[in-house]
């Protein structure tokens, strides 16, 4: 993780010297009395892929709907491309790509067919045979919607979002309910579809999902931006403890590991020992096996994901939704 | 022409409500549900009808039509009614549930030409099985032709009219594709009572031909059967048809939602 975070970091250095291409400044959406999205603010940088994260009913939804223009936001002013979302809709209609969630196709119509449509909506479109080999459905031109996998009707639907050739594509629940092959071939593509320079907004409440794909994430929580920055630095807000867990080669009296400072509990599990401590815990536990000659057989250290600075950064009031394979 | 400079436009850009028009025309022949309701029942009736030695026969108080004469406009009709209710709300529905309007929303085509779509669609299909039902009629079993072409086709318009803004507004109320098949089929038969399709207009009791002239199809059958025995339709169904058109049409209006 801490590898592919510095290659945002790399590839993003410095963020505010690059152009934004989505500004939004104090959104604000009710539905009735309901506060859908209380005051946010956010800017997207060309060529990144910009991360909307939040747990469910948080306004991530309803964000991105006032982006795309399909709601009028009660305040605040976006800007997408230049373009004001409501006023200049028909102009960025055709530069922006939208994935919707849950969005199918009529059951009988081929996966050719709902492309070579959907490219005759705009003015330069992709050649859609090309969209579909990158999306790896060539093979399945000819199939009606209803009888693609769950996967390959969520390809589809990226698909059908690149083929007007946009600069800037909103994917919303990209991988839900994709089968954890599906949803790794998905991510994949995405950062392919990046590649050849399209900005991507990922609106997603999967925090694996966003530690993988964003450069930058803003995590939103009841209607409001919590906070905006990459995935690896939110993370390392986030003062977690290490929890290190081995096999020790020969039985090992708690007392080595309990005297060292950065260590705050051990525990046995059968013959595994497991290990809390601070965050140079790692070192001295391993630097204490060693003077000792023990060897740690099946090492593993559990660190502050993206996850835990979620629920630290949200309060605890509610977690992620449960997405285990 | 003045060439809009920021953005290259190819010229050979398709037509989107064309493109959607012909895709939608599949769909409709692939769902079964329009070619074989829209077009085989109708057709399959006029078959057994033709085959009714009875129906040959002038009947008295039909002005000089057979049963048979008259029962061709109520095929018409109930063509008109099973497309413009059946086959096309669920379609539009299906639509709406699937997400498929507010996807096109969010594209330059926006979800206004799917509509359009449908309805070009839908009265196409009906043009071509009415004159599948003329021709055969007139082959098969010597129907007359319409004396009063013009007045016919008059009459034809200001039905698929009323019916297809019936048709929209069961599609704006209806919540789910199977819910709006349902409506569609509970107003398909008092509607085609009142056509006649179970009693022809004329034999019906004096208080329910009242009725009948008032409902939408029935006074279609009116039009028709006038331009048939070569008079103009009467203002009077045209005029009944045309306001159903319009109430229905502006309250689909009203109601019709995109999501």
């Amino acid at each position: 993780m801490a590898f592919r975070a510095m290659c945002a970091l790399g590839r993003n250095g410095d963020a505010d010297g690059m152009a934004a291409i989505i500004e939004v400044r104090n959104l604000r959406k009710a539905y009735g009395d309901t506060v859908a999205v209380d005051d946010v603010s956010f800017t997207v940088q060309e060529g990144e892929i910009f991360g909307i994260l939040g747990p469910n009913g948080a306004g991530k939804t309803t964000t991105v709907e006032c982006v795309e223009g399909l709601r009028t936001p009660d305040r605040g002013e976006i800007s997408v491309l230049g373009l004001d979302p409501r006023r200049d809709r028909a102009e960025l209609t055709q530069h922006l790509g939208v994935q919707l969630q849950d969005s199918q196709m009529p059951d009988r119509l081929k996966v050719a067919e709902a492309l070579d449509l959907y490219s005759s909506f705009y003015r330069a479109p992709a050649d859609w045979r090309a969209v579909l080999e990158v999306l790896g459905l060539a093979d399945k031109a000819g199939t009606r919607f209803k009888k693609l996998s769950g996967g390959q009707k969520q390809r589809l639907s990226i698909a059908l979002a690149l083929v007007g050739n946009p600069r800037v594509a909103v994917l919303d629940e990209l991988t839900t309910g994709l089968d954890p092959q599906a949803r790794r071939d998905t991510w994949e593509l995405i950062e392919r579809v990046r590649d050849r320079g399209v900005t991507i907004v990922l609106v997603s409440h999967f925090m694996e999902e966003a530690e993988r794909l964003c450069d930058r994430v803003a995590l939103i929580d009841s209607g409001r931006v919590v906070v905006v920055d990459t995935p690896a630095a939110l993370a390392e807000r986030v003062e977690t403890e290490q929890r290190i867990q081995f096999r020790p080669s020969v039985p090992l009296d708690d007392a080595v590991l309990t005297s060292l400072p950065e260590v705050t509990h051990v525990l046995h599990r059968g013959e595994v020992v497991v290990v809390t401590g601070n965050s140079n815990a790692l070192n001295a536990v391993v630097s204490v096996l060693a003077r000792n000659q023990i060897v740690a057989e099946q090492l593993r250290v559990e660190q502050a994901s993206l996850e835990d600075a979620f629920l630290a950064l949200t309060g605890n009031h509610h977690k992620p939704e449960a997405e285990r394979f | 022409m003045t060439v809009i400079n920021d953005a290259p436009l190819i010229p050979a850009h398709r037509s989107a409500l064309a493109q959607l028009t012909r895709i939608e025309f599949r769909l409709f022949l692939r769902e079964r549900v329009g070619p074989i309701w829209g077009i085989g029942l109708p057709v399959l009736l006029l078959v057994i009808f033709g085959a009714i030695p009875a129906f040959k026969k002038v009947q008295p108080g039909y002005q000089g039509m057979t049963i048979l004469d008259a029962y061709v406009p109520i095929l018409i009709t109930m063509s008109l009614a099973l497309l413009a209710l059946i086959a096309m709300p669920s379609a539009l529905v299906s639509y709406r549930e699937r997400g498929v309007l507010r996807r096109l929303k969010t594209t330059p085509a926006g979800p206004v030409r799917v509509l359009s779509a449908q309805l070009i669609v839908n009265a196409s299909v009906t043009v071509v099985t009415l004159v599948v039902l003329l021709v055969l009629s007139r082959l098969a079993y010597g129907v007359p032709l319409p004396r009063q072409f013009g007045g016919w086709i008059v009459a034809a318009v200001f039905a698929m009219a009323a019916l297809l803004a019936m048709g929209l507004l069961v599609a704006a109320v209806g919540p789910t594709a199977r819910a709006a098949a349902a409506i569609g089929a509970i107003l398909f038969y008092p509607l085609m009572f009142f056509s006649g399709l179970w009693l022809p207009i004329p034999s019906m009791p004096v208080v329910l031909q009242h009725i009948s002239h008032a409902s939408p199809l029935g006074a279609a059958w009116e039009a028709f059967a006038s331009a048939d025995l070569g008079h103009w339709p009467p203002a009077l169904s045209l005029v009944t048809m045309a306001a159903w058109a319009v109430v229905f049409g502006a309250a689909a209006a009203r109601f019709f939602r995109w999501e």
